[in-house]
């Protein structure tokens, strides 16, 4: 920030303008004679200096968070191509280079780390999808109707969203118990019913987000829809869900990610080692044996990262979008 | 759901000027409704309702009477409402309503009474069980008591005792069902060995199933101080008594042995008139206690106070720190003059994309005392305690905590600094503002109206923030003369976790008045917060 201080606010201003019109200037002048490069040569020292006033320092600074950004993933990758390391021997930075490691992950009857891989996937496919289904539900309803309660409804949901489910763990573990003492297909140590404690905070989180979405659609196309003869529900699952697809799949990616390494209530709920997820399997991973088998895990992290990393680099617009759109309104 | 694409026959008649809207409406809804449309209400109500079916029926048989009429009247309402005409809110919202009433408003409720009551290891049950707990596990063969020929059956998967008494009587019980008379059993040497409609379990099946026949205590009658019948083999069973005796009247548990007098003073557990308790106890009230425990009691409320002020700070100090970096950066990276910015961008975004719990083990790997990362080859071998010395653990999570966080906050502030018109840029300089004043005057007020949702967001966040410090110090370094189970950098819902689910001990009474309290802390902050940012946008 050292070209914002206080102290000489009008130098800088005249600074300003000085770069932005000499900018032009050179940008008309390699129009002209087709090199940049050579130009360049002609005064390498002011032009340098003025170059890093400018720019270079700022990719100096970005250099330097890049560092700090990606060494820790840098780090446990290479950890994991070090097949039977610790953690004192993944200090030596890709040292080695054998992918051992990622088959032992699959070979240990204690921490099964292919079940937590499909757990963590079903669990996470199935509440995104129902979030994504019964938040838009929702979203339509208190977008396009009026109907009494509607004013409640929507204070309620922002006030329920400022409350995680996690702060009633406890009794949410008691809840479960209780179902399954009845319903052991429901209850606790089961991933059905931990799906559903999901889906119950499914709405609190997300409706806000999707109504403000759903507003933006102009309503005049599901008159114009409603006039050709198409009913409530065909206007919302034809024509309104494929103009919010976008919201849909911001939503639907965040509440996949957010459960996928959601943690408290896994924990909780899921009692035996076969149908935990990775986010609670990883844990009981490192706490058993956190130096030794280092390698093991670091593999173990990197295969559980792939996926949420790749989608968020290949979702990143929309996401950062619909982060900010949830602010805005 | 359904992909209602069938081109139908154009029913519905444009209507005309004259018609309400409302009629227009229904004639609509009548024409979308076609045949498929209504056969996937039909199935996929019908699954519905035959899943409630089965419930209501297992909450009857279990006598749970309530619970079965809830799930009755709310199928009812259900099918009403998607079967009758209009209602068309409801029908939007109501799969997502019940969810959230049952497992976040019902939870937050339940949350609220558990907080009230002593809920916990030792008081998890009804006096009713506790009693029968009690005589269980304090139960011993009577002397020279009879044998009685014992054949091991079983129903639908419940083992049950058939005995003959050595007077010949033939009697059939099983695990909380005291033993009764059966008449048509069949014999075989003055030995009932079986009876219709049960299973006889051979020698085989005996064996396999050993520990769970040798667990079994069926109880002679209604009456627990008679005692139950116990098996060694499978094969005889003896009559076993409790050595605590059950005076229903007076509500005490007298030891036979020592002769002492436990009685029920109403602390949820029979005790002696030393204070020695009888464990199991059951579940009562307990008013306030829990409260009073966490503000009066002096090794609880000296770390809850801690844990409290550190919340706090640690809340505050991640969202200031990320906030602070992430705006830096925007404004470093906002410039058009600079190039190749995509990929420092890509690089940046990659801590938060990466799953926030991988990334709290990973550090703490990094920073492990002996041989991580940090000491081991950034400090030369260096001795730093990153983890385990109250200060620097609390340094080593703000620090942790920045890196996962300042993405986020720098995609925000790129974000609004973007959505700001450049207009108001050049107004202002040609009003000869300076670059400064134009940051200071109007970008930053401008940046604050749109990020001030998401930075109490954010800091709402980190009050919750379970996942990085449970994963990186696990709330540690531990406070040893806390009466709880808690460390220098637990935050509350750690603490929670830590009061309910870990050790050996739970006191769920204890860990749910905990998030009561949370509860009132959030939501407290968020009206605040929320009541500022209002003013904040008016000023605009």
């Amino acid at each position: 920030m050292s070209d914002l201080k206080p102290g000489a606010p009008a130098a800088r201003g005249l600074l300003d303008t000085v770069a932005a019109s000499d900018d032009e200037l050179t940008t008309t002048t390699t129009l002209t004679t087709g090199g940049g490069v050579r130009g360049e040569g002609k005064l390498p020292r002011r032009r340098f200096k003025r170059y890093f006033r400018e720019t270079g320092w700022r990719h100096l600074v970005g250099i330097g968070v890049a560092i700090f950004a990606i060494f820790p993933l840098l780090y446990v990758f290479s950890a994991s191509l070090n097949p039977g390391g610790t953690l004192l021997t993944a200090n030596g930075l890709f040292s080695n280079f054998n992918f051992e490691s990622y088959v032992d992950l699959f070979n240990s009857p204690r921490h099964p780390y292919g079940a937590w891989y499909i757990n963590t996937l079903v669990i996470g496919l199935v509440t995104a999808a129902g979030t994504v289904l019964m938040g838009a539900l929702a979203a339509y309803s208190f977008s396009r109707m009026r109907f009494t309660g509607r004013r409640v409804g929507l204070t309620t949901l922002l006030v329920v969203q400022m409350f995680p489910q996690m702060l009633a763990a406890v009794a949410i573990f008691l809840l479960m118990v209780a179902i399954g003492d009845i319903f052991p297909a429901l209850g606790l140590n089961t991933q059905i019913g931990l799906i559903m404690v999901y889906l119950g905070g499914a709405l609190g989180v997300n409706t806000y987000l999707m109504y403000g979405f759903f507003n933006t659609v102009p309503s005049s196309i599901d008159e114009a829809a409603k006039i050709d003869g198409a009913g409530h529900a065909r206007i919302f699952f034809t024509i309104i869900l494929r103009l919010v697809a976008p919201i849909l799949a911001v939503v639907g990616l965040l509440s996949f990610i957010g459960t996928a390494s959601e943690f408290m209530l896994a924990s909780v709920i899921l009692i035996d080692p076969d149908k935990q997820t990775l986010a609670v399997g990883l844990y009981k991973f490192v706490s058993d044996e956190f130096s030794k088998n280092w390698s093991i895990f670091a593999a173990g992290a990197v295969l559980a990262a792939i996926l949420p990393v790749a989608l968020f680099l290949a979702l990143q617009k929309y996401i950062v979008g619909g982060l900010t759109a949830g602010s805005v309104k | 759901m359904t992909t209602p694409t069938i081109e139908e026959p154009h029913t519905a008649e444009a209507p005309k000027p004259t018609k309400r809207a409302r009629r227009a409406t229904r004639i609509a809804e009548a024409a979308s409704g076609g045949w498929k449309v209504l056969l996937f209400k039909v199935i996929a109500l019908g699954i519905i309702d035959a899943m409630a079916l089965y419930a209501i029926l297992v909450l009857v048989q279990s006598e749970q009477w309530l619970i079965a009429g809830i799930v009755l009247a709310v199928t009812a309402f259900a099918n009403w409402i998607y079967f009758s005409r209009g209602h068309l809110p409801a029908k939007y919202l109501i799969p997502g309503l019940i969810f959230l009433f049952v497992f976040q408003i019902f939870a937050a409720g339940y949350t609220g009474y558990v907080a009230f009551t002593n809920y916990g290891t030792g008081h998890n049950s009804t006096k009713d069980s506790a009693i029968n707990a009690l005589m269980l596990s304090a139960q011993e063969r009577v002397p020279d008591s009879p044998a009685y020929q014992l054949t091991i059956v079983e129903q639908l998967g419940e083992l049950s005792f058939l005995v003959t008494d050595p007077d010949g009587d033939v009697r059939l019980g099983g695990e909380e069902r005291p033993l009764e008379p059966v008449d048509n059993a069949e014999m075989d040497g003055g030995k009932a060995v079986g009876v219709p409609g049960y299973n006889t379990l051979s020698f085989a099946q005996i064996v396999a199933d050993q520990q769970r026949i040798a667990d079994m205590a069926v109880p002679i009658s209604d009456d627990p101080n008679d005692g139950a019948l116990r098996t060694p083999d499978g094969s005889v069973a003896y009559a076993y008594v409790s050595k605590l005796v059950y005076d229903e009247a007076a509500d005490t548990m007298t030891d036979t042995r020592t002769g002492v007098v436990y009685s029920d003073i109403g602390t949820g557990a029979f005790t002696a008139p030393d204070g020695t308790e009888l464990l199991p106890g059951w579940q009562i009230f307990v008013g306030f206690d829990n409260f009073v425990r966490a503000f009066g009691e002096e090794s609880i409320r000296g770390p809850f106070f801690s844990v409290l002020t550190w919340t706090f700070v640690f809340a505050f100090l991640s969202v200031f720190l990320c906030f602070a970096a992430g705006l830096f950066l925007a404004i470093v990276f906002n410039d058009p003059r600079m190039k190749s910015k995509r990929y420092y961008r890509v690089i940046m975004i990659l801590p938060y994309a990466f799953p926030g719990f991988l990334s709290a083990l990973v550090w703490a790997g990094m920073m492990n005392q002996e041989f991580g990362f940090i000491n081991v080859v950034l400090f030369g071998g260096a001795d730093i305690p990153w983890l385990t010395n109250e200060w620097l653990a609390k340094f080593s999570i703000l620090l942790v905590n920045l890196w996962l966080g300042f993405p986020y906050m720098f995609l925000i502030c790129t974000g609004a600094l973007q959505a700001i018109p450049d207009e108001l840029q050049e107004a202002a300089r040609v009003d000869g503002a300076s670059a400064w004043q134009v940051f200071r005057n109007i970008k930053l007020p401008l940046l604050f109206v749109a990020v001030a949702p998401l930075l109490i967001a954010s800091f709402a966040y980190n009050f919750n923030n379970f996942v990085l410090i449970y994963m990186l110090t696990g709330g540690g370094p531990r406070d040893v003369s806390a009466g709880v189970n808690v460390g220098a950098t637990d935050i509350l819902i750690s603490m929670v976790y830590k009061v309910a689910f870990v050790g050996s001990t739970a006191d769920y009474g204890l860990a749910s008045a905990f998030s009561i309290i949370i509860f009132l802390l959030v939501g407290t902050i968020s009206v605040i917060a929320f009541r500022r940012t209002k003013a904040l946008e008016e000023l605009v």
